[in-house]
């Protein structure tokens, strides 16, 4: 395998330094294996320790690692340097989230949207674990299981038109699993989501562009999940808008 | 300095830190528990778990089975009141998380489905396609947002433990996003900070799996425990270190050497591709001494052939490995065998905890990887690592959770004030301020190149004193180290350089006590002292920190019903 020499072009941001950013080049070796985050850690390892980004497992699963590559959300560990030979190659943090260093991007806002959509298993009755395991037939895992593959890598969000204009709109991931609960047979919680996800700034605002499901790394389907979500919805609406058990349920952490 | 409180203080977020703390919450309707994470949660390096986690659920099986199959896969190194303890939890364990979620596959009659797995007799691992860790982890992380008094501390980096006399009653911990460094104050620790792997060069474990918990106990006067047992998994890509699961060969995978021959018939011919991770490691490496391996770009390998098992069969039950090596070597496993190597794994040895994760240090626990309670002995058995965190997390946070009752708060007066403030002047004027010094990378390069060449997985005096010169050595280059990043809002550059000191903890650790284990045992094997030894070490190794490296101290194996026997397969 033979090492050819890349320049990438990184976005910087040092908020201490300066309170604008600017674009650093560096040239580094890259081989037909070697992956942008590599290319990052070379950079870091042996040029410039100052450059700032975030990643762990190297294998596309801890979703730490998300970047605009050449524009488009990317996880740069599973992302080739050699696909961009002959062009130029930018790196930039994720679109649509406040930038806190370089690559590093803030995401209070996701943390705090998942918090709201109850990303757990709510039922009326807990059977303590002696009397054995929920029963699930596999028909009935197909119906949220590509939903819980989401490893909250936020390309999506990135990748979001309506989220680049309303931070306030719930989004692709959070939509995603609130509907993996809702969509889970063991489940009861359908009622405490409903008045999070048919909110104004709910599925609602989505308004099926798609690009969600185009940058998702593992083959989640926000979009499928806002409109199965919204089909849901119109049924559902009227017998549950503001009967007490939904009112109780908007209240912030009903869980414990 | 700033100061927080809490009743309980998990460093860690992730299979035995979450379980920790939920646990401790569901205890006690009162208790304040703070989870303080360098990740956040869900990126935790469970996440990468693939094949499954291990229990008893099915008629054909028994909890006496699997502690069989524990204790001989540990090489007879394992207390087995703690493997006792752990088989039995283990069912009930499992079931809480299939309640909170977890999406696990299933048989068509609804039941959690179940695979085989190395030196399990057998089939009781319980699998969610090749995935589990990801899901565990965030089934426990999603879950433990329900609970309204588990206070998180996502992306704060632990530096020291603060003791008073023979306590411990806090952290220094940096806010990475601001730079600045806190005191959190807390009645009892509980350490849960994950494995050490990185301390290797090839491994697969991810960036964040540099031992810092079990340095923060070493330093606070706890011996880490059979350190020497590192465990080398058989099948890693060459290139990336990236896991191809145990499960490939649960469900009927094969190892071939250059000439196509099911080489494991030659070592442990009654379990071939299922033996322990131990025997199988060498017996790769056997095959390539003997010229029987491939020859590639990142050095030999053997091949991993799973293309009998054919499409369906890989699409359903190993999305995952198909996925990874279609991206990062370019095959089809369906029509292509997939190339490789053995590589550092999972750390057996952790700091030393009796059978309620305590350290002997009073209000300091710990579970998980970062923990030795003494269940894998000497070789870990694939798929009771993630069982293991959730049984003795859930210990951990409930004795906690009963212990704090009794406890007074600590209050922010010295001696804790002032170790906070000397931390404090140590990492900033110190460490941060530095100039001129060695860059910390290479100091990286050199331990983990140095482990991986004298600390591999076959050992002799020779390599291994090498071994503990290099550290050495690499300890005083430490103290002369500069980072580029001077700045205080996310400095990775510095926190590197802290896991970088806490690494060579671990280093020095791990070399010393496998140069003071004259036998073989499990995954510890010595080309000097072939033999298993239970006359000299049928005992525990307890290194404790000690300025011209460690002390060493033994302790013995607790034995109840198994007997030490020949282990063989
Ligand atoms: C690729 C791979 C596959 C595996 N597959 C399996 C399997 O199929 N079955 C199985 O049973 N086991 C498996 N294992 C082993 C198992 O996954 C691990 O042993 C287990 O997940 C460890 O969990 P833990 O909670 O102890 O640590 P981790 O998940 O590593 O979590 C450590 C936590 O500590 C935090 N932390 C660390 N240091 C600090 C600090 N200084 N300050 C603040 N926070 C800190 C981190 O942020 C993290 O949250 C696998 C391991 C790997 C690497
Ligand atoms: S580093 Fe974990 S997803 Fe890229």
């Amino acid at each position: 395998m033979e090492t050819d020499t890349a320049t990438i072009r990184v976005a910087r941001y040092r908020p201490e330094k300066s309170e604008k950013p600017y674009f650093q080049e560096y040239k580094v070796p890259y081989r037909k294996d070697t992956v942008v985050l590599d290319a990052l850690n070379q950079v870091k390892a042996e040029q410039d320790g100052t450059l700032a980004y975030r990643w762990s497992c190297r294998m596309g699963v801890c979703g730490s690692c998300g970047a605009n590559v050449n524009g488009v959300p990317k996880l740069t560990c599973a992302t080739f340097l050699h696909e961009f030979k002959g062009k130029s190659l930018t790196i930039e943090p994720l679109a649509n989230f406040p930038v806190i260093k370089d690559l590093v991007v803030n995401i209070d806002d996701f943390m705090e949207k998942l918090l709201k959509v109850k990303p757990w298993i709510i039922r009326d009755k807990q059977s303590p674990p002696e009397e054995g395991e929920y029963k699930q037939s596999g028909k009935e895992l197909d119906r949220y299981a590509q939903f819980s593959s989401c490893i909250n890598c936020l390309l999506c969000y990135a990748a979001c038109p309506i989220y680049g204009l309303n931070e306030d709109f719930l989004g692709p991931a959070a939509t995603a699993l609130a509907y993996r609960y809702i969509a889970d047979s063991r489940d009861q919680g359908k009622k405490a989501r409903f008045p999070i996800v048919h909110d104004l700034e709910g599925v609602w605002e989505c308004t099926l562009i798609g690009e969600c499901s185009v940058v998702c790394p593992k083959g989640v389907d926000p979009m499928l999940a806002i409109q199965k979500t919204k089909i849901l919805g119109a049924m559902e609406a009227p017998k549950t808008m503001l009967s007490p058990e939904t009112l109780k349920a908007i209240l912030p952490r009903g869980g414990e | 300095m700033e100061h927080l409180t809490h009743d309980i203080l998990v460093v860690g977020g992730g299979a035995a830190g979450l379980r920790a703390g939920i646990a401790a919450v569901e205890r006690s309707p009162k208790l304040s528990v703070a989870i303080v994470s360098k990740v956040y949660p869900m990126r935790s390096h469970t996440v990468s778990a693939e094949g499954g986690m291990a229990a008893v659920t099915r008629e054909y099986d028994s909890l006496d089975s699997h502690a069989y199959d524990t204790i001989k896969g540990s090489d007879f190194l394992a207390d087995q009141d703690s493997v006792e303890y752990f088989v039995k939890q283990a069912p009930h364990e499992a079931v809480q998380l299939e309640h909170w979620g977890c999406p696990f596959s299933r048989d068509p009659d609804g039941r959690i489905s179940v695979r085989a797995f190395g030196g399990m007799s057998v089939k009781r691992t319980l699998f969610a396609t090749d995935k589990i860790g990801f899901h565990l982890l965030h089934t426990l992380f999603q879950t433990s947002l329900k609970y309204d008094r588990i206070h998180r501390y996502d992306e704060w980096f632990v530096t020291s433990l603060l003791t008073n006399a023979n306590r411990v009653e806090g952290v220094t911990a940096i806010d990475i996003r601001t730079g600045e460094l806190f005191t959190i104050l807390a009645k009892a620790v509980i350490i849960a900070t994950g494995g050490c792997g990185r301390v290797f060069q090839f491994t697969t474990n991810g960036w964040i799996k540099t031992g810092d918990g079990m340095a923060l106990a070493y330093r606070a006067g706890v011996p880490l425990k059979d350190m020497e047992m590192v465990q080398y998994h058989p099948t890693l890509l060459p290139n990336t270190g990236i896991l191809i699961t145990e499960a490939a060969r649960g469900e009927g995978g094969y190892l071939i050497n250059k000439d196509g021959e099911r080489f494991m018939k030659r070592y442990v011919p009654g379990k071939m591709e299922l033996g322990p991770r131990d025997i199988i490691s060498r017996s790769e490496l056997t095959e390539i001494k003997e010229g029987r391996g491939f020859e590639g770009r990142y050095g030999s390998y053997v091949e991993l052939d799973l293309r009998h098992l054919g499409e369906k069969k890989i699409e359903e039950k190993l999305p995952f490995v198909k996925e990874l090596a279609e991206k990062y070597v370019g095959i089809d496993p369906a029509h292509d065998p997939i190339p490789v190597r053995p590589g550092q794994h999972y750390q057996m040895g952790g700091v030393h905890t009796n059978i309620e994760g305590f350290t002997g240090l009073g209000g300091l626990y710990a579970a998980g990887e970062a923990a030795c309670v003494s269940m894998n002995g000497a070789n870990r058995l694939g798929s009771n690592s993630l069982t293991e965190c959730l049984v003795y997390g859930a210990v951990a946070g409930e004795t906690v959770a009963d212990y704090v009752a009794k406890q007074p708060t600590p209050s922010f007066g010295n001696p804790v004030q002032g170790l906070a403030m000397t931390e404090e002047t140590r990492i900033y004027d110190g460490l941060l301020k530095h100039e001129n010094g060695e860059r910390t990378s290479t100091i990286r390069i050199d331990m983990q190149k140095g482990m991986e060449e004298h600390v591999g997985i076959f050992r002799d005096e020779n390599s291994l004193r090498e071994g503990c010169r290099i550290i050495e050595d690499l300890k005083k280059r430490m103290t002369n180290s500069t980072v580029d990043d001077k700045d205080r809002v996310f400095n990775t550059d510095l926190v590197s350089a802290l896991e970088l000191d806490f690494m060579l903890d671990c280093a020095e650790a791990i070399t010393y006590s496998a140069r003071a284990r004259t036998e073989s045992r499990g995954a510890h094997s010595r080309i000097d002292y072939p033999k298993r030894d239970d006359t000299s070490f049928l005992k525990h190794t307890l290194a404790y920190r000690n300025p011209n490296g460690p002390r060493m101290e033994y302790l013995p194996v607790t034995i109840t019903r198994w007997k030490p026997e020949e282990r063989v397969y």
